[in-house]
């Protein structure tokens, strides 16, 4: 009697624990699946921003074909679109800061490495981090307000005086002092991918080996030497994947750019000039776009973008991915 | 002897080099920061000077009159609130995956490669992309789709902290817990989130300090909104829309109100910033 209850509260125990098994294995491929599907929605997400570009900027692309990346003409009148002016203006404004915001920032990261005193060290970094993230609205009110009239009264007459009679550089810096302008929105960049610039070429700096700058100080070379021929060059890969990150970001930029660019729909060879980028043109105009036809054509500017964009990324992503390896082994 | 004479001058054109360069590095350090504090500087002052109690209680007024920013706070709160109830659980949810079931899954690179491309994409392409999808099938300008728009920029900041911080969970728990015979769905919530549970906070608070100041994503498609509006089906104002559009205006009380508004933002993105890196130093996870 007492044998057969023992047998029975075993097989019982027995059942349950396959019950409880299963239950256990189903919530496990439940739990499994819906984190798969998430993770998937990325891509898919990804994939449907693609696919909304490409439908809705068919229309403007498929009347103007290659017209639309090779004429100036942005005529919402006679419905006449070209986005030469809006991706010259992009192009130019991006390659300006970076032609300074480069310099300034590994000339940071350095002081920052090499020079700043190790009280001082955390405090700064972790300044240029938190500068990293305030938003472009605010870097675009300063400019316009603060610096675009600093630059107008201040610096351009001086500069268009200081070049007026040098062949290239007097057309380069031609015309009347507006304040806003190709130079003003490249000026207001580099101060916005600066923190960038700084963060990443710090982390990248920091793991060069203790070992490799120490041999070469025990040498006697001195700190630009150090930097110049054992920390650059052991950390290009991460340098230039940093710098590509900047310049996507630069490329996209929109409200900062918005506020200080000027909004011209024209290539003029003064940087002085006001001009427009792709992002100061969708964010304009788009709100107040009528008809068809324009509203593809802004699109398709936004298509030119990200498709410009993903592909600086994606470069930036897989020199940073090739040092994080590199780091591994 | 000539040799002395030409090692001392080579020592000292080295010794030159190395000054010239560090005073430049220096100078940089200089440049940077201090441009930096100057626009801290002159935001602090021009929008100190418009805080008051009417900011935060009446609605944005029109040109020439007194008013406040209460409609606009008000908007940005239930938009960045949406933004983060729709992104936070895919993102954490799409990150364990990758962290934990998909580790050595072919699929997880391509997607950590793909989003990292979503990090970074210019928000106006986000913007443009609920356009086409929530604002034209529905008609109309909304509140929910500003707060889509927004779920996709917080979506993938919230992926890459969750992976990484569930990444930084040593494995040895993992192991124990699975020794045990607890199933992983189970490891993943008592061991892995519960490690990792300072660095995903983190990850959302910085998701929200970045959303916070995006402006581009919601020109077209939460608009704008001159009212009060908790309607998300409605036009819906924030702040960053309101500071586009007063600080181009040419009226002086509009243009106060947006170094007001700017100075708001950028003090609730640094707190922001604050809060999430003292969280993450507190939890020992320094990255």
């Amino acid at each position: 009697m007492a044998e057969l209850s023992v047998e029975t509260s075993f097989t019982s125990a027995v059942v349950d624990r396959t019950r409880a098994l299963k239950r256990f294995a189903l919530t496990d491929a439940f739990f499994r699946s819906l984190t798969r599907i998430c993770a998937i929605s990325v891509l898919v997400i990804l994939g449907a921003i693609m696919f909304s570009l490409v439908e809705g900027s068919w229309l403007a692309l498929s009347t103007f074909k290659l017209d639309f990346v090779t004429t100036e003409v942005w005529n919402p009148v006679t419905i006449k679109f070209g986005a030469l002016s809006p991706i010259y203006g992009t192009l130019i404004t991006s390659f300006l800061s970076m032609l300074i915001a480069v310099p300034l920032g590994l000339g940071i990261a350095i002081f920052l490495t090499e020079l700043c005193p190790p009280l001082l060290r955390r405090p700064f970094g972790i300044a240029i981090e938190l500068l990293a993230g305030i938003p472009s609205i605010i870097y675009g009110i300063w400019g316009l307000f603060v610096f675009a009239p600093f630059l107008q009264s201040h610096v351009q007459p001086f500069l268009i005086d200081a070049f007026a009679d040098i062949p290239v550089l007097s057309s380069l810096f031609a015309g009347p002092p507006y304040g806003i302008g190709i130079l003003t929105a490249s000026l207001i960049l580099v101060i916005m991918i600066l923190p960038f610039i700084v963060a990443i070429t710090r982390d990248v700096f920091e793991t060069v080996p203790t070992v490799l700058r120490e041999s070469a100080y025990g040498l006697g070379c001195t700190t630009w030497e150090v930097t110049r021929n054992v920390v650059l060059p052991f950390t290009r890969v991460g340098v230039i994947g940093g710098c590509m990150l900047a310049l996507g970001r630069a490329l996209g930029e929109t409200m900062a750019i918005t506020f200080v660019i000027g909004n011209a729909h024209r290539i003029s060879g003064s940087i002085l000039a006001p001009g427009t980028t792709i992002s100061a043109t969708i964010a304009n105009e788009f709100a107040e776009a009528v008809g068809d036809v324009y509203f593809s054509a802004l699109i398709s500017l936004g298509l030119i973008l990200f498709f410009i964009t993903f592909i600086v990324l994606a470069i930036a992503r897989y020199m940073l991915l090739r040092l994080e390896r590199q780091a591994g082994n | 002897m000539a040799t002395d004479v030409r090692n001392m001058t080579l020592y000292r054109r080295r010794a030159v080099r190395n000054r010239v360069y560090m005073g430049l590095s220096v100078a940089a350090a200089a440049i940077g920061l201090g441009w930096l504090a100057i626009i801290l500087g002159t935001l602090l002052i021009k929008g100190l000077a418009g805080i008051n109690l009417a900011v935060f209680t009446e609605m944005t007024p029109p040109p020439q009159a007194a008013g406040g920013l209460a409609n606009a706070i008000v908007g940005s709160l239930i938009m960045t609130g949406l933004a983060v109830a729709i992104g936070t659980p895919i993102g954490t949810l799409a990150g364990t995956y990758m962290a934990e079931y998909g580790r050595y899954d072919k699929l997880t690179p391509v997607i950590r490669f793909i989003n990292d491309i979503l990090l970074s994409a210019p928000s106006i392409v986000i913007g443009l992309f609920i356009y086409e999808v929530l604002v034209t099938r529905m008609g109309h300008f909304s509140g929910l789709a500003g707060a889509v728009a927004l779920a996709v920029i917080v979506l993938p900041v919230v992926v890459r902290t969750t992976e990484d911080m569930l990444l930084l969970v040593p494995n040895t728990l993992r192991e124990a817990a699975a020794a045990l015979g607890t199933p992983t769905w189970h490891i993943v919530m008592k061991v892995g989130y519960r490690a990792a549970r300072a660095g995903i906070i983190t990850g959302v608070l910085l998701a929200v300090a970045r959303v916070t100041g995006e402006t581009a994503p919601l020109l077209f498609t939460a608009l704008n909104n001159q009212f009060w509006s908790t309607n998300l089906n409605a036009p819906m104002p924030s702040l960053p829309v309101v500071i586009f559009q007063f600080a181009l205006s040419p009226y002086e009380n509009w243009r106060e109100l947006a170094w007001t508004g700017a100075l708001l933002i950028t003090f609730a993105v640094l707190s922001l910033s604050i809060l999430a890196r003292v969280l993450s130093s507190k939890s020992g996870g320094e990255r």
